[in-house]
Formats: C-alpha cells, sequence, structure tokens
C-alpha cells in the first residue's frame, strides 16, 4: 500500500470516529472545561504551523523566497472578505507571477 | 392548538444548503486539483478521501504534509489534529439522533462546519436540517473532488502555478476566524514559534506535530 492510502485510512478512520463519537459513543454531554479549551484551541494551532511550514519551510531550512509575496496577497484578500478559493487562487498566481519575474 | 412552528423535513435542510453550495464545490475543485498531483497521492485516493474523511481542513493539511517530504504518521496526524475538533461538535448535537447505532453512525458523518452551523440555526439543532444539509454537502464534496482531479489533469503541475503558496493562502484563511480572541491569538503565535524553531533542525512533518503543543495554552484559566 503507497503512503497516500496508509493516510486515507488512518485519516478517514480517525475523522469517522470522532463525528461519531457524540451520536454513537457518549451521548450529550460536555467535555470537561479544560480539555474542551484545548481541543478548540488545536485548529488555529495546527493551521498557523502550516501556514508556516507552507510559506518558509524548506529541506530542513526556512526560506524566504516568492511565496512570502503569495501570501501577502492572500492575506489583502483574506482581508477583503474573499472566499477562500479566490484567496488561494490570488496566492498561487502572485507567487508563480513572482516565479516568472526572478 | 397553539401554533407551533412546523417540524422541518430533511428536504428544507436541502433547501436551506443550496445558497451556500459555492463553498463545497469551489472547495472540492480545488482539492481535487491538489491533491491528484500531491506527491504520494493520486486522483482515486483523492476521491475516496473525500468520499471518507468529508473535512476539508483535515484533508488539505493531510496531503500538504505528505507533499511536502513528510511521513506518513506526520501527515496522517496532522489531518487528525485538526478533525479532533469533531469530538466537540459531535458531542453538542449527540441527542438529536435517532435510530440505533448503526444509523447514528451513518447520519453522524455527514457533521461538518457548515451543517452543524445550519441544523443550529433555529436556536436548537434539529435532526432534518443536519442530515438534509450535511448530506447535500457531502454529494456536491466529493463529485467536486472528482471533477477536479480530472481538472488538474488538464491544468498540468499545479507546482509551477505555485500551489504551496495556495496551500499556505487556505490554512492562512481557515485560520482567521479562530484568532478573534485572546487565547486563540496566543496559542496560534506559540504554534508559529514552535514551527519556526524546529523546520531548521527536524524532518518534514515533525514541526507542525510537535506544533500541537500549543493547545496546552488550555489549560490555563
Amino acid at each position: 500500500m503507497s503512503r497516500g492510502w496508509i493516510v486515507v485510512a488512518l485519516l478517514g478512520i480517525a475523522t469517522m470516529a470522532f463525528k461519531a463519537a457524540g451520536p454513537v459513543l457518549v451521548g450529550r454531554r460536555e467535555l470537561p472545561p479544560r480539555l474542551r479549551a484545548c481541543v478548540d484551541l488545536l485548529a488555529p494551532v495546527m493551521l498557523t504551523a502550516l501556514v508556516v511550514t507552507q510559506t518558509f519551510g524548506g529541506d530542513e531550512e526556512l526560506e524566504l523566497d516568492a511565496r512570502v509575496v503569495g501570501l501577502g496577497a492572500a492575506a489583502i484578500a483574506i482581508a477583503l472578505r474573499a472566499h477562500i478559493v479566490v484567496a488561494m487562487f490570488v496566492a498561487g498566481l502572485a507567487t508563480a507571477l513572482v516565479r516568472l519575474a526572478v | 392548538m397553539p401554533d407551533s412552528p412546523p417540524r422541518p423535513r430533511i428536504r428544507d435542510g436541502v433547501r436551506i444548503a443550496i445558497p451556500l453550495a459555492p463553498s463545497p464545490i469551489l472547495f472540492g475543485l480545488a482539492f481535487g486539483v491538489l491533491a491528484a498531483d500531491a506527491s504520494g497521492f493520486g486522483s482515486l485516493a483523492a476521491v475516496v478521501m473525500s468520499a471518507t474523511t468529508f473535512s476539508g481542513a483535515g484533508q488539505f493539511a493531510s496531503v500538504s504534509v505528505l507533499d511536502a517530504g513528510g511521513t506518513v504518521v506526520a501527515a496522517s496526524l496532522a489531518g487528525i489534529f485538526l478533525s479532533a475538533r469533531y469530538i466537540a461538535i459531535s458531542m453538542t448535537i449527540a441527542s438529536i439522533f435517532p435510530g440505533g447505532r448503526l444509523r447514528r453512525f451513518a447520519e453522524s458523518q455527514v457533521i461538518v462546519d457548515e451543517s452543524w452551523a445550519l441544523s443550529g440555526r433555529s436556536g436548537r439543532f434539529e435532526w432534518p436540517i443536519l442530515v438534509g444539509s450535511g448530506a447535500f454537502f457531502y454529494v456536491l464534496w466529493v463529485v467536486s473532488t472528482a471533477i477536479g482531479t480530472v481538472l488538474g489533469g488538464v491544468l498540468g503541475n499545479p507546482n509551477a502555478l505555485g500551489l504551496d503558496a495556495a496551500f499556505a493562502a487556505l490554512f492562512l484563511a481557515l485560520a482567521v476566524p479562530y484568532l478573534r480572541d485572546r487565547r486563540g491569538v496566543q496559542a496560534a503565535a506559540l504554534a508559529a514559534a514552535i514551527t519556526l524553531a524546529l523546520v531548521p533542525v527536524a524532518p518534514a512533518g515533525v514541526p507542525i506535530v510537535a506544533a500541537s503543543a500549543a493547545c496546552l495554552v488550555g489549560l490555563r484559566r
């Protein structure tokens, strides 16, 4: 089985289990408040880490390149309340243009 | 008998979800285009992932870590940590599901951020709205992913077109709504610091997994 398929299986099983956790396993209960706070923070934490690696990540080194321009362009698009896909397109376009120019 | 609002039906859930249709369609197309071309992935894997995981953020996270050369474990954990929020979300609506365990399991799979939000729009969670809107989004998501993988083949190599920055933009856009309160900003800043510190010294994927520790900011009162 290729690497991709293993990830498909692991993420699929975990996400299915998480979605069923309330309705099938535990019923309508609350997580303990502190645990809930940690679970709630997982999303912004992981997303921020992904922004950093996607923008500055190299082969075990930090790189400053055209991607920064793309991310900046996306930030402006997001501030202007553009749809996520529009922000992605803007980032890709800006990055590609810088790569063409440099 | 006093007038009470009519009980919504599943078709009401579909109707309410229609204005939000562009989101799963565009997002699904983008996932199909990007995932089909990611290293270690392919068109079929992309569609199967959409059909089984049905959660945009987690799917994009796992695929991007894999594409960056991360290990299978790191790629899986990145997506799994993002999906963890469904534990809390599914617990808030656990009591609206009728029937036996198998049926509840099947119907719980249409829980996504949007169907969950729509189902609670009247102030209490409504099962027909959740299932109607969620099933509608599910079909759009899987079909759009499939179409995206075909489009990706036509477009050629999206990496040359700034794929990496498009991923970054996606994660930034998804993160912004969480950064409205101080603790969210603190946790995000800590995560960024951990990631920046580890990228030069650790293999791809490891910095992301290590950054998950920043969620422990939530332990502070």
